[in-house]
């Protein structure tokens, strides 16, 4: 069952640090930028048929609502943005499918800027708490969030992350989405750009066949190319696929394994990382 | 895609909806679903029916009416009509298209009682 009291979808994401069922106390400071409205207690509607009315006697009427079905979502993402702004913090949504070689990438990353500015990392996995530990290895604070049976991350699991993780003004928080190249593209986090990686050891059509996720990225990063002589993918092919869907996609190619092409990587981060240092010191 | 918790957020709004405008059943739940929203339909129609059991939807009935995918070519300078989000210009042929439209889903109406 999902929690009806606070929204939460499935009743079996776990955030580490924060236990479900949670108690909700009214005055609880709970989420960054005030993230939960509660209030309203359990209310049950209709079970079974509508009784006490005459036969005969209808009470239909139609109402207009015109409401987005995923409104909820964004407004728990808009509260994280809001909160990231505030902070001056650099969030970035790392898209893939599963065995791109996101989490490897992510450390090598760390490794090479964590001495530069501070860092945090939000793991997203449907079970298992094996690549916080990989990342909170490289000195890195890490907090796994477990979706159980759930496709992707959402704002609501987010928001509840950063209350746990607390992520230092001006720093760069990644976000490292459940291996899936579907759900997670239409549900926003909050996040300043979402970063989707793909593999030479991959399909060069992926962003033909989830165009969804490719549009929704400002970033796709070309993983492996160490490997590209012993496989059949065309880089360019891939690059023309992405931005026949997103003409305005940014791609670098690199190797996280053989360190090819990471200097581009971090050099776009750095300067993401100061665009946005720089926005927060103004407002400061 | 994630069809079921996309019917957990109907129900969301549904009850949320049933407090603020004082009904206590749904009959019918009206929705848009843009031509590039990502949806499957079937597999929504699917979720529906199971999320909406022992809800005050239950048994509802659910129409979901679509929109056209559209797009601003920016060779022609025009606004053109697209199936996917990879088809090229129906005019021009080009794929420099912006997606402009057609990625909603939106509960439009309720019948409710």
């Amino acid at each position: 069952m999902m929690c009806t009291v606070c929204g939460c979808g499935e009743g079996e994401t776990v955030v580490e640090g924060h236990a479900h069922p949670h108690d909700h106390h009214p005055g609880d400071a709970h989420g960054p930028g005030g993230h939960h409205h509660h209030g309203h207690s359990h209310h049950h509607y209709g079970l079974g048929p509508a009784r006490a009315h005459a036969p005969g006697l209808s009470q239909a009427r139609m109402i207009k609502i015109e409401q987005d079905i995923l409104g909820k979502n964004q407004e728990y993402a808009a509260a994280n943005r809001l909160y990231f702004r505030d902070h001056g913090i650099l969030a970035l949504n790392l898209v893939s499918s599963p065995g791109s070689g996101k989490t490897t990438l992510l450390t090598v990353t760390l490794e090479a800027l964590k001495d530069e500015m501070p860092i945090a990392v939000i793991e997203g996995d449907q079970q298992t708490s094996l690549d916080a530990e990989r990342i909170r290895a490289t000195g890195v604070p890490s907090l796994q969030i477990n979706t159980g049976k759930g496709c992707h991350l959402d704002g609501h699991m987010v928001g509840h992350a950063l209350e746990s993780l607390k992520p230092l003004d001006a720093s760069v928080l990644f976000i490292e989405n459940v291996g899936n190249l579907v759900c997670p593209a239409a549900f926003d986090l909050g996040e300043a750009h979402k970063v989707v990686i793909l593999s030479v050891t991959e399909g060069e059509d992926k962003p033909l066949k989830y165009p969804d996720m490719f549009h929704a990225a400002s970033l796709m990063l070309v993983n492996k190319t160490d490997l590209l002589p012993h496989c059949r993918f065309d880089v360019a092919r891939c690059v023309e696929y992405a931005r026949r869907i997103n003409p305005g996609i940014q791609v670098l190619q690199l190797s996280a394994y053989s360190g090819q092409g990471m200097a581009a990587w971090l050099q776009w981060l750095r300067a993401a990382h100061q665009m946005q240092v720089a926005g927060f010191r103004q407002d400061a | 895609m994630h069809e079921l918790s996309l019917c957990e957020g109907i129900l969301r709004i549904l009850e949320e909806q049933a407090e603020a405008q004082g009904f206590r059943r749904v009959r019918t739940v009206q929705l848009e679903i843009g031509a590039l929203a990502g949806v499957e339909i079937e597999a929504l129609r699917f979720g529906f029916d199971a999320v909406m059991r022992d809800s005050l939807a239950q048994d509802a009935r659910l129409e979901v009416l679509g929109l056209p995918g559209l797009a601003w070519c920016m060779g022609c300078a025009e606004a053109v009509e697209i199936a996917q989000r990879y088809d090229p210009c129906p005019r021009c042929g080009s794929h420099q298209l912006q997606v402009t439209g057609g990625d909603q889903m939106r509960i439009k109406e309720l019948e409710v009682e």
